[in-house]
């Protein structure tokens, strides 16, 4: 692990031009250091900030100069002393001057590691680039660029630049603007990258905050055909992070015991459903099938000799319009196609591909095996990713498609076949326009908002921030979504005040209504999720209303509860009165009841004879009735009633007695399969 | 779903009821009705490979082939075998000249068994011995087989309600006059029972469906009896021959595949603006399929069994029932989290989809995914109006030729998603893409890799030439595959699996070969036309005398390393004859070699060298078999 560890200086400006943004700066500074205390222990960080009103660095006391550059944090392993010092950055009164800043930043870097750790080094610059930068002594600024960049190359060092440019600050000189961007642009242009962000939310999404080494998933020859192939490496390029794993806790060891891991082992044991105390070793397993009802058991053995096992190989099947893929066939994450790095030809090649499929508006079919002993194959669309820099070499994404299996063929009505009432007229029509028009969040000339590649993970970086509280605090509370961060969940307020006519316009030519002849859900009011608006509540009383009303009807028939003696008598002779479906059912719930008392009253199974005798005359009525459902569901029920109570003995009296849920082989209606009708209510609780 | 076309007596009001009531039968009752009278097996038609199989050969294999793949695609449906027209008979309500084919373990009428399979496969053999054929419609007699047959069926459908079963009688005959050998009125009155007997089962919901069988020279004549046997009229009759030739060959070439009952995933609120908010269904339209669960089973008994999951703590060892905290170590510490915590975490949207604006579609980039989209259609189920505010904002981003910008505060993956306006695709055949939106994922800031830049150096790219350009575009136009659709490669590894899983199911001596379809065109690359154009592509690009192997970094590298790893191997067998190794092992005197010296052992024998000292002892002993 240590020997991937990034060094990593952060150069921030922290002049009063800045001062507006620092808090999101503070924000994504802080979760760049705490993702670093989980993913990169190791990995070191300096610290610097320029504008500060005071001047402290080894330069100025060395050569003099650099007036304004502070450094916050000697380059060291991360600790929480980091994030502390990130969490509140120092406001400063002058006007910082980048180039003193990376130059700094370099200095530190070099004397650190001299010419070691090539490659792993890098300065992330968060700026806004609206301040002049000093004259040198010799030379123009420009040469003075060339020579850092020339340097950072020598060392092996990388740069992310991130300039903030809110669009209130253009009352700044346009001109030292110009000459800054040119500046970077010469920077970025060499060994690093560079992104303009124009808001807050943006500005959280724009610094790499993990810095993870690509692997390839392939490299080799791309065949257009045994006569034209082309050298290519294939890396991911999307993928998503995951919320980290947390471990399981484990309190049992003692409080004393510095050591403890406090680590969950699992352990996995398997039994035979038919008897289950029968344990079976891991290695006795074997995989079963489903073909129709049966279950074919097949060794590994056995399928390593037949399996499909194709060759390894990219492999050209054609190209195609570019229509004829849309869009949500993509299937997975997303891969690039790069020439191999250094292979000028291969370059070509794919360059020229790329270009021509672009200008011809065509992608291109292929079929890929990555590795060796790969089981299945991929078929995927490549798409031309043509570059917009000088020194980037064009690409391929590469999207795997779908197989005909993938796709279900479900059908939808078409909506000219939905009745008129559900067709909108051209007043709506018009009104949906303008909504879909108005509501933009790419406006022609302006910055697309919440694009996806500057746009952090809201869940992530909440998760990531109540680490760093409950670090601090172990009681603290889970902390509300952070207010930038709102800009992603939720839509922009100001965005909605500026269409307010646009919206009230839709919203008055649309109407809305609960469907009156909805029955009861039961099942949407639990999937409302919890702290949801008010209107969920709104159906769960109309719901309970409901409710109200159909036992208001049902009132009228009564049952009277069963007796003592002839318990089953009774009962069967109320059955057989098959009133209503309503009369039906409330006897088999007296009957229910019944059940219930007895086996709550008993005393060393006195009434468990009674029990069975009941609960087999249930069992045949449910059977009856077709109401297979009622049985199964109250055995379930009793059984865990049993559990509950610490009555084991009843389950057993009744597995004995061969008691167990109506099957589908006994009655269509039920959803029990026949293996699962005996194991069921003699499942015990471990 | 779809609504009936026929249904016009129902108001609008119905209409819209009925729009609600997922009204897709789960499962297909089936009832292959097999004529088996001996014509059946004298006239004969060519079948795939140009030999003369006998009708009654053509339609039992057939079926044969339609089992094979249901058990895989729809093993919940049932199906029961009845032949007609024979000898023997076998049946509930002991009718003559009617046999219901059946295996033991399994009901007349129940889901397909390997060993019905099995058995079914073998029917030309078995028929003449157990079955048997003769005419069941013989003149002086009552005796009418097709009536006995048709209602011998109606008995076997009888089970499950028509609200969640589709039954269907499938029938297969070559007779299209089967009352021919009878005159006058006896004609008449059993042509009236028979075609009454069909309404009636029709009345209970049961369809009937002909498959006729017809010599090349002598066409079968639907309208002599069958056409009023299925209520065919006008139009309909001249379809339906059309129709039943491309059904049968439909039989045969089924791709065996899994088959989903259209369901919703999930209803969603989808919150638009000024507080309208709308309800949506989605639904799993493309889903990567896999080969079906997996059920272990005792490798001795071949009865299923169960895994049940312990926890132990650890450092104590003890028994810990589900545990109630998790932890994440951060600065050295253990930060505690309980489960519902965590899901605190996650839910920083209400469950709801939330519109947040709109977007040209030249936005969404082609990187921007991260797993299969899901299918949103509207639903005026609560909400009445929905479907009314979806198809305006759906023509609307389709004109426009926008997508929507929405957060789905889905409790476990909070998303950023984009709404893609899909318009309805017809063919004659059918729907190819139904109306509606596609909600794909939007992948994070962090989500996104710049591996673009990764290998940059400060050198500029090097850019094709127009010629190159040119080139390339003309080899683009060559190998233009018209019609690509996205679903037309089956995939082999899961055909193979199923191939493989019927062979061994069904005893099968060899396994079937399955043709993998996803290999390049050979023939069409080998064209004239293209070769030329790749080459003119690889000299344009490559130059004149260029070889594919000798320029390239990447192969000297991998050679190195397999150089290196030969040199390896070499040295371990030189220096392995030096040790006495059982010897070693006998005494305990392994631990005693250094780690390189066990690992002369590891590499001559290809055994993993990794791990601590322990472990390469311990993997030594293992493989010495001590």
């Amino acid at each position: 692990m240590a020997r991937n560890k990034e060094s990593l200086v952060l150069l921030i400006e922290v002049g009063p031009s800045m001062h507006g943004v620092l808090p999101e700066v503070e924000k994504v500074c802080c979760l760049l250091a705490e993702k670093k205390l989980i993913y990169g222990k190791y990995d070191e960080v300096g610290v610097v900030a320029f504008g500060t009103t005071d001047t402290k660095n080894d330069l100025t006391v060395e050569v003099g100069g650099y007036e304004n550059v502070t450094v916050l944090r000697d380059i060291k392993v991360v600790d929480g002393a980091l994030v502390d010092a990130l969490h509140q950055l120092p406001r400063g009164s002058a006007c910082g001057d980048f180039l003193d800043a990376i130059v700094v930043g370099m200095d530190m870097m070099i004397k650190k590691y001299k010419e070691t750790n090539k490659g792993k080094k890098r300065l992330c610059l968060i700026t806004n680039a609206v301040t002049p930068t000093r004259h040198p002594y010799e030379g123009t600024k420009e040469d003075q660029v060339k020579t850092v960049a020339a340097q950072m190359m020598a060392h092996g060092m990388k740069m992310d630049c991130v300039v903030v440019r809110a669009q209130k600050d253009w009352d700044v000189d346009k001109k030292i603007v110009e000459e800054n961007d040119f500046l970077l642009g010469l920077l970025s242009n060499k060994s690093s990258s560079k992104v303009y962000v124009g808001n807050a939310t943006a500005l959280l999404g724009a610094l790499r905050t993990r810095n993870i080494t690509p692997v390839t998933t392939y490299r080799g020859d791309f065949e257009l055909s045994s006569i034209m192939k082309i050298k290519v490496w294939v890396y991911k390029k999307t993928c998503e992070e995951k919320f980290p794993t947390l471990k399981k806790y484990s309190d049992k060891a003692p409080p004393t015991d510095k050591f403890a891991s406090h680590e969950i082992k699992v352990d996995y044991e398997y039994r035979s459903i038919e008897d289950p105390k029968r344990v079976v070793p891991p290695e006795q397993r074997i995989k079963g099938y489903r073909y129709g009802p049966q279950v074919v058991p097949i060794s590994s053995a056995e399928w390593e000799a037949v399996k499909f096992k194709p060759e390894k190989g990219l492999k050209l099947l054609g190209f195609t319009d570019a229509s004829n893929i849309m869009r949500h066939y993509y299937m997975k994450d997303v891969n690039l196609f790069i020439a191999e790095p250094g292979n000028t030809k291969a370059i070509l090649a794919i360059s020229s591909l790329a270009r021509a499929m672009k200008e011809m508006n065509k992608v291109a079919i292929v079929r890929c095996v990555w590795r060796q002993g790969q089981t299945n194959v991929v078929i995927g669309v490549l798409t031309p990713n043509v570059s917009a820099k000088d020194n980037v070499p064009d690409s391929f994404y590469f999207n795997v498609l779908p197989f005909a299996e993938d796709v279900r063929e479900f059908q939808f009505p078409s909506f000219s076949n939905l009745p008129s009432s559900m067709q909108p007229n051209e007043q709506q029509q018009e009104a949906a326009d303008k909504l879909v028009q108005m509501l933009d969040l790419a406006p022609a000339g302006g910055e697309e908002v919440l694009p996806s590649d500057l746009t952090p993970n809201p869940a992530l970086e909440r998760f990531y921030r109540s680490l760093e509280l409950r670090s601090k605090d172990p009681s603290a509370n889970i902390p509300q979504i952070d207010e930038t961060l709102k800009r992603i969940t939720e839509p922009d307020p100001e965005l909605l005040h500026q269409n307010t006519a646009v919206i009230e316009e839709f919203c008055r030519s649309f109407e809305l209504k609960e469907n009156p002849k909805l029955k009861k859900s039961s099942r949407r009011i639990r999937e409302k999720p919890t702290g949801s608006s008010e209107e969920g509540e709104g159906v769960a009383a109309a719901g309970q209303a409901m409710d109200a009303a159909e036992y208001t009807s049902e009132v009228e028939v009564e049952v009277k509860p069963l007796g003592d003696s002839n318990t089953v008598q009774e009962f069967e002779a109320m059955m057989s009165r098959r009133d209503s479906p309503n009369w039906v059912r409330k006897v088999l719930k007296s009957m229910k009841d019944k059940i219930y008392s007895l086996v709550e009253g008993s005393f060393e199974g006195d009434t468990y004879q009674k029990v069975l005798e009941c609960l087999v005359a249930l069992r045949k009525s449910c059977i009856c009735k077709l109401e297979p459902d009622q049985f199964n569901d109250f055995l379930c029920h009793l059984n865990e009633f049993c559990q509950k109570r610490h009555i084991d003995s009843l389950s057993d009296f009744l597995a004995s007695n061969n008691v167990m849920l109506i099957s589908k082989n006994k009655e269509p209606e039920s959803n029990v399969p026949e293996t699962e009708a005996r194991v069921l209510p003699l499942k015990e609780e471990p | 779903m779809d609504i009936d076309p026929d249904d016009v007596f129902g108001d609008e009001d119905d209409l819209e009821n009925e729009f609600y009531q997922e009204r897709d039968a789960t499962k297909e009752f089936l009832v292959y009705l097999v004529d088996a009278s001996p014509k059946m097996f004298s006239t004969s038609c060519p079948s795939e490979d140009q030999k003369y199989v006998s009708h009654f050969e053509a339609a039992t294999s057939s079926i044969s082939v339609s089992l094979k793949t249901q058990i895989i695609n729809r093993s919940y449906d049932e199906v029961a075998i009845c032949f007609f027209n024979t000898k023997e008979k076998k049946n509930l309500q002991d009718l003559t000249g009617v046999y219901v084919f059946n295996v033991p373990e399994r009901e007349d009428l129940d889901r397909p068994t390997a060993r019905l399979i099995k058995e079914f496969d073998r029917i030309q053999e078995l028929f003449s011995k157990q079955i048997g054929s003769k005419y069941g419609i013989l003149p002086g007699t009552r005796d009418n087989s097709l009536y006995n047959a048709l209602w011998a069926a109606q008995a076997l459908l009888r089970k499950g309600s028509t609200k969640t079963a589709d039954k269907r009688i499938l029938l297969f005959t070559n007779e299209d006059d089967p009352f021919g050998n009878i005159k006058g009125v006896t004609k008449l009155d059993l042509m009236r029972t028979t075609i009454q007997r069909a309404k009636d089962a029709q009345d209970l919901g049961i369809s009937i469906e002909l498959l006729p069988l017809s010599k090349p020279d002598d066409d079968f004549n639907v309208s002599t009896f069958y056409a009023d046997l299925l209520g065919l009229e006008g139009n309909n009759l001249a379809d339906f021959k059309a129709l039943a030739a491309e059904r049968f060959e439909d039989i045969k070439d089924q791709l065996r595949k899994r088959m989903f009952r259209k369901r919703k995933v999930r209803r969603i609120n989808f919150i638009i603006a000024g507080g309208k908010s709308i309800e949506l269904n989605t639904y799993a339209v493309v889903r990567p399929t896999n080969p079906g669960n997996i059920t272990w089973l005792d490798s001795v008994t071949n009865l299923p069994i169960k895994a049940e999951r312990s926890f132990f703590c650890s450092d104590t060892g003890a028994l810990l029932q589900d545990p109630p905290k998790y932890f994440q170590t951060y600065k050295s510490e253990n930060i505690m989290f309980t489960a519902d915590e965590v899901s605190e975490i996650k839910r920083v949207s209400t469950g709801h989809l939330r519109l947040l604006g709109f977007k040209p579609l030249s936005c969404l980039k082609d990187y921007h995914n991260l797993r299969p989209s899901t299918f949103v259609f509207p639903s005026d189920e609560e909400v009445v109006g929905s479907t009314c505010i979806f198809i305006a904002l759906h023509r609307s981003m389709l004109r426009l030729k926008r997508f929507a910008v929405a957060f789905y505060g889905n409790s476990t993956h909070p998303q950023l998603v984009a709404l893609i306006a899909q318009d309805e695709i017809m063919s004659p055949s059918g729907q190819i893409e139904p109306p509606g939106m596609h909600m794909i994922n939007l992948p994070y800031s962090d989500d996104i890799r710049p591996i673009e830049e990764f290998h940059t150096d400060t050198n500029l790219a090097p850019r094709p030439s127009e010629d190159q350009i040119q080139s390339a575009s003309s080899l683009l136009k060559r190998i233009d595959l018209k019609n690509f659709s996205v679903c037309q490669f089956a995939n082999p590894a899961l055909q193979k699996h199923y191939a493989v899983l019927q062979a061994l199911a069904l005893d099968e001596d060899e396994i079937p070969d399955v043709k993998d379809e996803t290999l390049p065109d050979e023939e069409g690359f080998a064209r004239p036309g293209v070769i030329k154009a790749l080459e003119e592509l690889r000299i344009c690009v490559y130059g004149e005398n260029y070889k594919q192997e000798d320029d390239t970094m990447g192969s000297q590298k991998t050679s190195e390393t397999s150089n290196k790893r030969k040199a390896i191997a070499d040295n371990a067998t030189k220096e392995y004859a030096n040790y006495d190794w059982p010897k070693l092992a006998d005494n305990g005197q392994l631990k005693e070699l250094t780690v390189s010296e066990l690992k002369y052992y590891l590499n001559v024998h290809n055994l993993p060298v990794a791990g601590k000292k322990e472990a390469l002892i311990s993997r030594i002993l293992t493989h010495m078999g001590k």
